[in-house]
């Protein structure tokens, strides 16, 4: 393993190693320049991080607990399984912590409108969220199949106030959702500040968000230090652009006993053309500003990812996470939609917890590793959000509303 | 590169005709056609769109055009065959615009051997901007291909100057904020824009982005030293393919009104 000690990325070209970067029109330049330099400042500002630690707390309801599974370690007889719980959040998921860092920052650099894209519709609704409660206008951009896959948080989101989007090109998920708010923004970027909502884009997004994130892997230090008196041996996050999985794991990344381990989405499996594995199948790439992993074809033109959840349903990663995998110090596993599945129920039944199909992914690979595990050994677990939005898509997969559930 | 500075340099009083199309949109003999009949018609030079899945500097119109190509397997091979084909018939220059990915996934200096070894003149990358362009722009000068940079009306004094630095062939100024596609009306913004380019280089500076009617072409060549027409072209190629009139006929008769604009 290389040494991660005095750790600094990214480097004044926004690079992490090979990845990163800014792959953006010009005129987008001067933007991302100017909210570089505003980042920077407002970060060293005592007022700003005041502020920010006074809504995570009073508003988004942290710190959140680090729970002690105790009837999933039972039941898989490995390793101590400790869940981050950042379905308690406000909002029900992690997204709300990157929500109000970037509100804060529009409101203190005078913007008046933000813009957001969504997948699974957990940031679309933290970002409508923190729009209504700062008085910003909000517009999000949803792939038109995630919108009917994830019909309760448009909704939702509407329900805040905010206009939600169709993203009607390409695969119609994420991906375009995505090119779609970068194309809104080069015209309203003036007036208009876009919070991408993962550990993606171009520099200096791969850092906002994951700073704005990293009070989930600091909590989590401090909480199992108190509980165990020990650093974690494993930490367990699902990864679709990375930003639950980048918040737990940057606290950690000079303690390199503490192995890191992101989920990918690997669909119907990565041996199919179904899956979102962009670090166990992808290669080097170019995708919404970032050099990253990416899945491609030979000629460069992406090809589509697959997940069950939408908010893994991606054919990127965030570039630090590229980097932690060419670097060693993380490492990338594909599970399977049907390995999700399954973990979804077994935590449900078990903890009385319904994770996120995007969690699930996490979850999932502990119960398949728990064997493997020393007994004394322990598992942290990014619980990244509650399972409610995904209630309705598991039951019409079970058989409909009123006779699923029931395996 | 050379066949860029002479083609500007033969313009007289004239402003340069640009206009852009997608390889392989609707399909590949079409579209040869069709760059065969633009350029018959009066263009002084061709941007050829290599088509891309995730095109985020284009509008709708550019977008759609992508996909048909896309969806009737058009690749980068059939892309430089185009150029290779058309390089048979003119001495005009012939400009590919890809986006970086295609591009890195090729390998830069093996893109542009083949794009100039098919007879393509110069390169435009939208979302390479001056950061991350020097590798690129060097791999590309190595080829004899001109690296045609972006600027925007967003990029202020100093990127204008070092984005100038950087061009060589034309600079392509950025009519206003935005993606491709065709607008009401030209921002009076991009002739400052201009003004500013020609503060720090001798190299044309031509004007893209929203440019859809004889009339905007009238107005800009008030300033600039050539146009660039995309989403005005690419839909009627759209409308032509989907049963709306035939695409040859249109773009012959749309280029000899445009060009007829250029006129000094």
């Amino acid at each position: 393993m290389s040494m991660q000690n005095n750790y600094a990325f990214p480097d004044s070209n926004g690079r992490y190693g090979q990845f990163g970067g800014r792959y953006v029109p010009e005129t987008l330049m001067s933007a991302l320049l100017q909210l570089e330099q505003d980042y920077l400042r407002l970060r060293a500002d005592a007022s700003f991080q005041s502020e920010l630690a006074y809504y995570l707390k009073q508003y988004a309801g942290r710190p959140t607990p680090l729970y002690f599974a105790e009837r999933l370690t039972e039941h898989l007889g490995g390793p101590k399984i400790y869940l981050k719980r950042e379905d308690l959040n406000h909002t029900g998921a992690h997204k709300i912590n990157n929500a109000i860092g970037q509100g804060l920052l529009a409101l203190r650099t005078g913007k008046r409108r933000i813009i957001a894209e969504t997948g699974a519709g957990q940031h679309g609704v933290a970002s409508a969220t923190i729009a209504a409660r700062f008085g910003l206008e909000c517009t999000v951009f949803m792939g038109e199949e995630d919108m009917r896959r994830q019909a309760l948080n448009v909704f939702r989101m509407r329900m805040l106030g905010a206009e939600v989007v169709p993203a009607m090109s390409g695969t119609r998920t994420l991906k375009d959702a995505t090119n779609e708010a970068i194309r809104h923004w080069v015209s309203h970027v003036d007036d208009t500040h876009y919070v991408i909502g993962s550990v993606v884009g171009p520099h200096p997004y791969p850092q906002i968000v994951r700073d704005f994130q990293r009070v989930i892997g600091d909590e989590t230090k401090e909480q199992i230090l108190e509980q165990e008196g020990r650093l974690p041996d494993t930490i367990v996050a699902c990864v679709g652009g990375g930003s639950n999985a980048m918040g737990m794991f940057f606290p950690f990344v000079e303690d390199t006993q503490v192995q890191l381990v992101g989920t990918e989405a690997a669909g119907h499996g990565i041996h199919t053309e179904h899956h979102a594995a962009s670090i166990n199948k992808g290669r080097p790439g170019v995708l919404h500003g970032a050099k990253t992993m990416l899945l491609q074809d030979e000629y460069g033109q992406v090809t589509p990812a697959h997940s069950i959840s939408a908010g893994l349903d991606y054919p990127g990663i965030g570039p630090e996470h590229a980097h932690f995998a060419e670097s060693g110090r993380a490492t990338y596993v594909p599970v399977t939609d049907e390995e999700a599945l399954s973990a979804f129920y077994l935590l449900s039944k078990l903890e009385g917890i319904i994770p996120a199909l995007e969690s699930a992914h996490a979850i999932a690979y502990v119960v398949r590793e728990a064997q493997r595990m020393p007994k004394d050994s322990i598992v942290v677990i990014c619980l990244s959000g509650r399972g409610d939005k995904d209630v309705e898509q598991v039951a019409h997969m079970e058989g409909g509303l009123a006779d699923g559930a029931n395996s | 590169m050379e066949r860029i500075r002479d083609a500007f340099a033969s313009l007289g009083s004239n402003r340069a005709l640009i206009p852009f199309i997608v390889a392989g949109d609707p399909d590949y003999a079409t579209s040869l056609a069709i760059a065969r009949a633009i350029l018959e018609s009066g263009a002084d030079m061709l941007e050829i769109g290599f088509p891309y899945s995730d095109p985020l500097a284009d509008g709708p119109v550019i977008q759609a055009a992508a996909l048909r190509s896309l969806n009737r397997g058009c690749q980068l091979p059939d892309c430089f065959r185009l150029v290779q084909d058309l390089r048979k018939e003119t001495n005009k220059p012939l400009i590919a615009f890809t986006y970086v990915n295609p591009l890195m996934q090729y390998g830069a200096t093996r893109f542009f051997a083949e794009l100039a070894q098919a007879g393509g003149d110069g390169v435009i990358v939208p979302d390479v901007p001056l950061e991350e362009a020097p590798d690129l722009a060097n791999a590309a000068e190595k080829q004899g291909i001109a690296w045609i940079p972006l600027v925007a009306p967003t990029s202020g004094e100093h990127r204008v100057q070092a984005i100038a630095q950087q061009a060589r062939g034309f600079v392509y100024c950025v009519s206003s904020l935005g993606v491709t596609g065709e607008r009401s009306a030209i921002s009076t913004q991009v002739e400052s824009l201009v003004q500013a380019v020609k503060r720090h280089t001798n190299l044309p500076a031509c004007v893209g982005f929203g440019v859809s009617t004889p009339d905007h072409v009238r107005e800009i060549a008030g300033y600039a030293d050539g146009v660039i027409v995309g989403s005005a072209y690419v839909r009627r190629i759209g409308d032509a393919a989907s049963g709306g009139g035939d695409a040859i006929d249109m773009v012959s008769h749309f280029t000899m009104s445009l060009k007829d604009a250029c006129r000094g």
